[in-house]
C-alpha cells in the first residue's frame, strides 16, 4: 500500500468532493480516496500492483482538476 | 492560467449582460437577445466542459443541473434567465474562492513560512540551493531576518530566533553553539551556521502543518449531521421535483426547483466556521485537532491539571540537601549514580544538581528496579540503596524516625517534594526539590473561571503538602495529590460519571491515559514530544497555559459561528423553495440570492479569522501587571 498526495488548484464547490472521491473510488486497487477540501489536496491510499500513480492523475485532470504536484509517501 | 481566463470569462459575460441592458432601453430586442444568448454561451462554455468531464467518468455533478436548467431556458425562450444564471454560476464560484481563500489564509501564511532556498556552505563555497535539494548534513548559513529552512544543530554563531511559528511565542529565544533551532523559525539577528537534521517532510514545522491540515478535515458532530442531512436530502429533493412536475406539469419551475434546492451553502456552512476557527487557533499556537474537539471545547466545564511540568514549569531544582550521618555531597553522589539510570524527572534533576557540583559519577548502580509513583531500589558499590518517598523505605525496612518526618514535613509545606534516601536500611538523608511555578497559571485559573468554567481540578502524584501549596497559590477548586497514573484516570472517569464535560490538561506523557480519557485531551506541546500530539485533542505548542482561555473563547465562537451558518443556510433553502413553489422566485433571482447566502456564510467564517486581534488589547495590560506581581 502507498499514499500520495495531489496537491490541486483551490477547489471551491463542496461538490467536487463526491465527484473526484467517488471516481478515484471506482478505479481498481484504490484503497481509499479522501478529498482535502480545504488544503485543496487529494490523499489516496492505493495498491501500487494493481494501479499506478499515473493513473490516478489522469483521473483527477479528466475530471477537470489540473494536478499542480504530487508527492509519494 | 486557469483563474485569469475564469475571471476573464466572468468579465465579458457580464459585460455582455450589460449591453443587452443597453439594447434593452434602446429597444433594440432582437440584439438584446443576441446579447443575452452570446452571454450564455460564452458564460456556460466552462460549465458544460465541467459537466461533459464528470459525466463522461460517470460522476454526478451540480454542472450538469445547471446546464440543464439553462438549456430548458433556452428552448422556452428565457434568455435573460438563462444568461443571468450561468454568469451568476460563474461569478459565485469566482467570490467564493476568493473569499475562501481568506478562511484558508491562516493556513497559506503558515506553509508560506517555509523558504523555498537556503544558502549552503559546500567545499568552502556558499551556494543557494532549492530546499528540495538540501540533505540531512548540510551545512546551512543564515544571516539576520532570514528564515530557516530546516531543522538542526547550530554548529557556528549564535544569534536570535523568533519561533512564533513553532511555540506561538514572540519573544525571541537566544541559540548557540549546540542549541536545536527549528524549520520556519526566524532569525531575527545574529548570524548561524546549522547542521541539518531534518528536511522537508520530516521537520518539526512539516508535522505541524500536517496535523493542521488533517484536522481541518476531521468533522465536527454537526457536521456529520449536515451530511448525512445533504444524503437524505439531494434524493429527496429530486423525489420532490418529480413530484412538482407531476403536478404542475411545468418543467420551467421544476428546473428551478432544482437548481434552487442545491445544498451549497449547507455544505459549506460547517466547514468553513471550523476551518477558520483551527486556522486562528494554529496561528495563535494552539492546534485543535478538528471539527469535533471545538465542539467539545466549548463545552466543558470543568478543568483538570496536571502539576508537574503543566502547572509548573517542570524543570525541578534541588533546594535543600540534609545528611543523616552522611555527608551532603556524598549523598548527593551516591544519588545521582543511582538516578543516573532513572528516566524520572524528579532523579534527573538531582543528577543534574550532582553535575553543577562539579561531581564525576563513578559507580554504576545494580539490580535496578522502579516502584512507580514510589521510587526505585537498587545495589551500589555493595550497597542497597532506597531512593523514594517515606512509604518506600518503610516498606524496604528502613525507618524514618519522628525528627526526620517533622523535618520533611516542614519542607514539604515550603512547597518542595522530599525524597528520602535509606542506605542499608538506615535513613541516609533527605533531598528537597522544588518547582517552578508558572508565571501565566494564576491568571489562566482566573480567567478560565471568569470564562464560566465551574471547577478547576489539580491532580499530582506528588504530597499532599506541596500539592495543596501550588493549589492556594493559585486558586485551584480541588486538589487531590499523592495519585498514581491510573488514579488519575480513575478520577476522570469519576468526574465523567456525574455528568462533568471534562478537559485534562497534562505534560502528554505519564498523563496520556487521563488524557486519552477526557472529553478534551489538552497537551503540552513541548516541542518535539510527538507522543503528546498525537495523544491529545489540544496541543499547545509554546506550552503557555494562558492559550487554555484563548482556545475556548475560540471554540465558542467557532461553534455560535457555525451554527448562524447552519440556520442561515437551512433558512434561505427553505424559504428559496416555498417562493419558487408559490411562484414567487424565479430561477435567476433565486440563483442571486443562493449565491448570496453562499457569501454572506462564508464572510461570516471570516470573522473568526480575526477572532482575538480585536481583544488583544484589553488582556495584555492584565498579563503585564500580573506578571509584574
Amino acid at each position: 500500500m502507498k499514499t500520495v498526495k495531489f496537491q490541486l488548484e483551490p477547489l471551491t464547490c463542496p461538490t467536487c468532493i463526491k465527484k473526484i472521491e467517488g471516481a478515484l473510488g471506482k478505479q481498481t486497487g484504490v484503497q481509499e480516496a479522501k478529498v482535502l477540501f480545504h488544503s485543496s489536496k487529494v490523499k489516496v491510499t492505493f495498491d501500487e500492483t494493481h494501479v499506478e500513480v499515473e493513473t490516478l492523475r489522469t483521473i483527477i485532470e479528466k475530471l477537470g482538476y489540473p494536478v499542480l504536484s504530487e508527492k509519494i509517501a | 492560467m486557469e483563474k485569469i481566463k475564469k475571471s476573464h470569462i466572468v468579465m465579458v459575460s457580464g459585460m455582455l449582460l450589460g449591453i443587452a441592458f443597453l439594447f434593452y432601453l434602446l429597444k433594440l430586442l432582437l440584439w438584446r437577445d443576441a446579447a443575452l444568448i452570446l452571454a450564455t454561451v460564452v458564460a456556460g462554455y466552462p460549465i458544460v466542459k465541467k459537466a461533459v468531464q464528470a459525466v463522461r467518468m460517470r460522476a454526478f455533478s451540480i454542472e450538469l443541473l445547471v446546464i440543464i436548467a439553462v438549456v430548458g431556458a433556452l428552448i422556452i425562450g428565457e434568455y435573460v434567465e438563462s444568461a443571468a444564471v450561468t454568469f451568476l454560476f460563474l461569478f459565485g464560484a469566482y467570490l467564493e474562492t476568493r473569499t475562501l481563500e481568506k478562511t484558508r489564509n491562516s493556513l497559506k501564511t503558515l506553509m508560506d513560512m517555509v523558504p523555498l532556498e537556503a544558502t549552503v556552505l559546500q567545499g568552502g563555497r556558499k551556494v543557494i540551493l532549492p530546499i528540495e535539494n538540501i540533505v540531512k548534513g548540510d551545512r546551512i548559513l543564515i544571516q539576520s531576518g532570514e528564515k530557516i529552512a530546516v531543522d538542526g544543530k547550530v554548529v557556528e554563531g549564535q544569534g536570535f530566533i523568533n519561533q512564533a511559528t513553532i511555540t506561538g511565542e514572540s519573544v525571541p529565544a537566544n541559540k548557540k553553539r549546540g542549541d536545536t533551532v527549528f524549520g520556519g523559525t526566524i532569525l531575527d539577528n545574529g548570524y548561524l551556521e546549522v547542521e541539518a537534521e531534518k528536511v522537508g517532510d520530516d521537520t518539526a514545522f512539516a508535522k505541524i502543518i500536517e496535523l493542521v491540515e488533517e484536522a481541518q478535515e476531521a468533522k465536527a458532530k454537526t457536521q456529520r449531521f449536515l451530511e448525512r442531512f445533504a444524503n437524505v436530502y439531494t434524493p429527496g429533493i429530486l423525489v420532490l421535483s418529480v413530484i412538482v412536475f407531476l403536478f404542475t406539469q411545468n418543467i420551467e419551475l421544476t428546473l428551478t426547483f432544482l437548481v434552487i434546492a442545491c445544498p451549497g451553502a449547507l455544505v459549506i456552512s460547517a466547514p468553513v466556521s471550523l476551518v477558520a476557527g483551527i486556522g486562528n487557533g494554529a496561528k495563535a499556537g494552539t492546534l485543535v485537532k478538528g471539527g469535533e474537539v471545538m465542539e467539545n471545547l466549548a463545552k466543558m466545564d470543568v478543568v483538570v491539571f496536571d502539576k508537574t511540568g503543566t502547572l509548573t514549569k517542570g524543570k525541578p531544582e534541588v533546594t535543600g540537601v540534609k545528611g543523616f550521618g552522611m555527608k551532603e555531597d556524598q549523598l548527593i553522589k551516591l544519588a545521582a549514580e543511582v538516578e543516573a539510570r532513572s528516566e524520572h524527572h524528579l532523579g534527573r534533576t538531582i543528577v543534574k544538581e550532582a553535575k553543577n557540583r562539579d561531581m564525576v559519577l563513578t559507580n554504576q548502580p545494580f539490580n535496578f528496579a522502579v516502584k512507580k509513583g514510589q521510587g526505585i531500589t537498587a545495589t551500589l558499590d555493595k550497597k542497597h540503596v532506597v531512593i523514594g518517598n517515606r512509604k518506600l523505605l518503610e516498606n524496604n525496612g528502613t525507618r524514618v524516625n519522628n525528627d526526620a518526618y517533622s523535618f520533611a514535613i516542614q519542607e514539604e509545606k515550603y512547597g518542595n517534594t522530599v525524597i528520602f534516601v535509606g542506605v542499608n536500611n538506615q535513613l541516609a538523608g533527605i533531598i528537597s526539590i522544588a518547582d517552578q511555578i508558572r508565571r501565566e497559571a494564576r491568571e489562566t485559573i482566573e480567567h478560565l473561571r471568569a470564562l464560566g468554567i465551574k471547577q478547576t481540578i489539580m491532580l499530582t502524584g506528588d504530597n499532599k503538602h506541596s500539592a495543596k501549596k501550588v493549589a492556594d497559590q493559585l486558586g485551584i477548586d480541588r486538589v487531590f495529590a499523592e495519585m498514581l497514573p491510573e488514579d488519575k484516570v480513575a478520577q476522570i472517569k469519576q468526574l465523567k460519571a456525574e455528568g462533568k464535560r471534562v478537559a485534562m490538561v497534562g505534560d502528554g506523557i505519564n498523563d496520556a491515559p487521563a488524557i486519552a480519557l477526557a472529553d478534551v485531551g489538552i497537551a503540552m506541546g513541548a516541542v518535539g514530544t510527538d507522543a503528546a500530539m498525537e495523544t491529545a485533542d489540544v496541543v499547545l505548542m509554546g506550552d503557555n497555559l494562558a492559550k487554555i482561555p484563548y482556545t475556548y473563547r475560540l471554540a465558542k465562537a467557532t461553534v455560535r459561528n457555525l451554527k448562524q451558518n447552519m440556520f442561515f443556510a437551512v433558512g434561505t433553502v427553505g424559504l428559496l423553495l416555498a417562493g419558487v413553489l408559490f411562484g414567487k422566485v424565479f430561477l435567476a433571482s433565486g440563483m442571486l440570492i443562493h449565491e448570496l447566502s453562499v457569501l454572506i456564510v462564508i464572510l461570516n467564517a471570516i470573522r473568526l479569522v480575526r477572532f482575538g486581534k480585536r481583544n488583544k488589547k484589553r488582556i495584555w495590560p492584565i498579563n503585564g501587571k500580573l506578571a509584574k506581581a
